[in-house]
């Protein structure tokens, strides 16, 4: 057996999921690693919850999916969502999470009760004491783009693989636009420092 | 150096790879980006057809005149173009032609879960299928090769799970083939299939599955693994095919494997040998048992959908539960699910995005309680509360057949149909021209929103753009609603409720056919995108008398103000959802809700 690092990533539509795992899934092969990269798409164009699997192993990968309990790593973009996905990880795995909420048409105009940060973390303490959140979405607009958020959290999600920052860099500036590079890079820095590892 | 491609992306850079000239689809998931993507590379031809049928006879005809071609299309599209599929079958053709089935297990986005492995049964065309993107790539130029090989199109089938898992790729050189006519075919007894000829072509086609039989005993594509013989674990033998190949590597690391990548015809010495030298013959395949039943047909025994699921997709998780259900694994494989108290996690239901204009026509048929029968794209959406106002949806272009037959059943209510632009074009058509010359009360409502959304924006012939960017003139519907015999035909702004209601009134209170196209932008594509303007809502006027709640507006927020008299939440409106289509300012009774020539003189005083 190889070593391996099974990620379950999570958000909702137009936050950028399907970017970080375009960009964990290219570390990886970068870093010498056989990947594959499973995305679950929704109906909806916009707002809809979007989920995609990455599995790194050093020699082979079989299955695109990852099943229930068997995830090393969830990597969330929102809080419900983490909470969503929760059934997925592996006990004892990390997960890193944006502080940031985006409430959902059935809370906006419906009944429905959207989960407190309490909620996260009493659910995740019966799985792991490893939850980390991260304040993604307020480093990114601090450094003048909310879009960023995402990459604060592969900055955060790095600091657990052993792979180095520069290759990281390197995959994320052939994944954005020129103009934005500059601002990714320190989206990511800022990342590294968020889990205080 | 490898790249990571989808599973799509893989075929058509396969296709590139192999020399494919032609290439034509409608768009549909999962196969949608396999087009998008060839139509890419250079000196090549791809296209959008109007609908499958279509895209099939396309690349029959560009496969008869001497070059290698491909259609694409999601499983239930095969439906629509099964009849030129089964023609092609019996011709075959003079340069390779593949035909691309992306399966939707689970139904991640369709109707149903068929498995179109039996299609290629039925019309005799072998199918091929891949595990990987590699496999993808590399099994296009090889389905060209038997295609031309033996004189058949070939089936090459995907499932979601393969369209849409990215995959390491070693990408290859661009291999031009030559045109191997100049002259389209004159040989009536191959190519025109009135029943003498056809009489003699049958025995042909059930020669060359026999031939095909024996090429697959020693296709490179099936493969068999070898497990240790003196393991228990080895002597366990299971046969497999597509992404359920890898589930079965992955949960039985020590297992002997017959990976077929040929799954119709079967070799069948190959399957025989392989059940010989195992202790118990299992079979792992999504959905239907299709290669469980050629194997048992074999006489040979073996045990599928005794263990596996028939429904839905596969994962790591549902293969080892129903083998240790099965006592093919230990007890003490199973992974523990640790049982979580989770607070109830609001739902984000697929909903019309804000400024879709599609809405304020159904909150208009929801007001008016008629009864509507739908069609597939963004707008079977309208289904949703609080709209709620689609009552059948069955496939593409259905709904206009639907309501006539129960207008003409005689049913006590008037019918309503409606069908987006691009499901129009692709078989609402035939159905429209129906309701005109047996002159049903049908009203047909057309939302045209410029083009095919809810697959990502893809061209159609209503949009003047086509896959490969050529400005075109388009085809516009109203002439050609009148063209099929409709007289009673408007066009009005989809954001105009006013003008909508009126116009569905009056369409009501008249007798015979009706065709009312709601025509706006799709508030996604860029030219929509210019126009965004949230809206504001003056919070002393409203009172919460939820109105514009019922519209079902994702920016239309409930705020934490609480109206003094009614004690209710009073809206508020989301400045970075709302794109300002002011439906919601036209249903507000109390005029709360600012229009957008409003919102800029506030913000100007």
């Amino acid at each position: 057996m190889g070593k391996s690092y099974d990620f379950i990533l999570a958000g909702v539509g137009g936050q950028g999921t399907i970017l970080a795992s375009n960009v964990l899934s290219e570390v990886a092969l970068a870093a010498g690693f056989d990947v594959k990269k499973s995305e679950v798409h929704g109906m909806a164009q916009r707002g809809g919850s979007v989920n995609t699997h990455v599995r790194w192993n050093s020699e082979r990968v079989y299955s695109p999916l990852i099943g229930l309990g068997e995830a090393d790593m969830l990597m969330v973009f929102e809080e419900a969502e983490a909470l969503r996905y929760a059934e997925f990880l592996k006990p004892g795995g990390a997960v890193v999470v944006n502080q940031h909420t985006i409430k959902p048409i059935t809370v906006t105009s419906g009944g429905a009760r959207y989960p407190t940060e309490a909620d996260l973390q009493a659910v995740f303490a019966k799985l792991t004491d490893r939850l980390y959140l991260v304040p993604g979405t307020a480093i990114a607009r601090d450094l003048g783009n909310a879009r960023a958020a995402n990459v604060v959290l592969l900055g955060a999600v790095s600091t657990f693989l052993d792979v180095p920052a520069e290759t990281w860099l390197e995959v994320i500036e052939t994944r954005v636009p020129p103009k934005y590079v500059e601002v990714n890079r320190q989206a990511f820095m800022r990342g590294r420092q968020a889990t205080g590892r | 150096m490898k790249q990571l491609l989808s599973g799509n992306e893989a075929i058509a850079r396969g296709a590139w790879e192999a020399g494919v000239a032609v290439a034509s689809a409608y768009p549909g998931t999962p196969s949608t980006e396999i087009l998008e993507n060839f139509g890419r590379y250079p000196n090549v031809y791809a296209e959008w057809a109007p609908n499958e049928k279509v895209a099939v006879d396309v690349a029959v005809g560009a496969a008869y005149a001497g070059r290698r071609a491909l259609a694409a299309m999601k499983h239930v599209g095969v439906n629509v173009a099964a009849d030129s599929v089964f023609y092609a079958s019996m011709t075959g053709t003079e340069a390779g032609l593949v035909i691309v089935t992306a399966d939707d297990p689970a139904m991640h986005s369709s109707q149903n879960e068929q498995d179109n492995r039996q299609y290629a049964k039925f019309a005799r065309i072998p199918c091929v299928e891949p595990s990987d993107s590699q496999e993808a790539k590399d099994l296009v130029g090889v389905a060209l090769d038997i295609s031309e090989q033996f004189d058949t199109p070939v089936f090459l089938r995907l499932t979601t799970r393969i369209c849409h898992s990215s995959t390491p790729v070693e990408l290859g050189e661009q291999h031009p083939v030559a045109a191997r006519r100049d002259e389209f075919p004159r040989d009536p007894t191959k190519y025109v299939m009135v029943p003498a000829n056809a009489r003699n072509r049958h025995p042909v086609i059930e020669e060359r599955i026999r031939q095909l039989s024996r090429f697959a005993e020693s296709f490179a594509f099936n493969r068999v693994e070898w497990g240790d013989m003196d393991s228990e674990a080895g002597r366990l033998g299971i046969v497999t095919c597509g992404v359920a190949y890898q589930y079965a590597r992955e949960i039985f690391p020590g297992a002997s494997i017959l990976r077929l990548g040929m799954t119709y015809p079967l070799p069948p010495d190959l399957v025989r040998e392989f059940a010989a030298g195992v202790d118990r013959l299992i079979v792992i395949e999504e959905l239907d048992p299709f290669l469980e039943e050629a194997i048992k047909l074999m006489g040979i025994e073996c045990e599928g959908k005794s263990i596996f699921p028939m429904v839905g997709e596969f994962d790591p998780r549902v293969v080892r539960e129903s083998a240790i259900e099965a006592g093919l694994l230990p007890e003490s494989s199973r992974v523990p699910v640790v049982k979580l108290d989770k607070p109830e996690i609001p739902p984000r239901p697929p909903v019309l995005c804000p400024g879709c204009p599609h809405r304020a026509m159904f909150h208009l048929l929801n007001k008016r309680k008629v009864a509507v029968a739908g069609d597939i794209g963004c707008y079977t959406l309208g289904l949703v509360p609080p709209l709620s106002s689609i009552h059948s949806c069955g496939c593409m272009g259905a709904g206009i057949g639907v309501a006539h037959g129960a207008t003409q059943a005689g049913i006590g209510e008037r019918m309503v149909a409606v069908i987006g632009d691009s499901t129009f074009f692709h078989t609402g058509m035939p159905a429209l021209a129906n309701v005109a010359y047996n002159q049903s009360d049908v009203i047909t409502i057309i939302l045209d929103n410029r083009t095919t959304g809810m697959t990502g924006h893809q061209g159609n012939p209503g949009t003047g753009r086509t896959l490969q960017m050529q400005q075109v003139p388009p085809l516009e519907l109203e002439p050609l609603v009148r063209a099929l015999g409709i007289e009673r035909v408007k066009t009005v702004p989809a954001f105009d409720v006013k003008a909508l209601d009126e116009t569905l009134k009056e369409f009501l209170n008249a007798e015979g056919p009706a065709v009312l196209i709601a025509r706006e932008e799709c508030a996604l594509l860029p030219s929509a995108r210019k126009r965004w303007q949230p809206l504001e809502v003056l919070s002393e006027k409203c009172n919460g008398c939820t109105m514009c709640f019922r519209i079902g507006c994702p920016a239309i927020l409930k705020s934490d103000e609480l109206d003094e008299k009614t004690q209710r939440p009073k809206a508020l409106i989301d400045q970075r959802q709302c794109t300002g289509c002011e439906v919601c300012a036209q249903v507000c009774p109390r005029k709360a809700i600012l229009f957008r020539d409003q919102v800029a003189v506030e913000t100007r005083g």
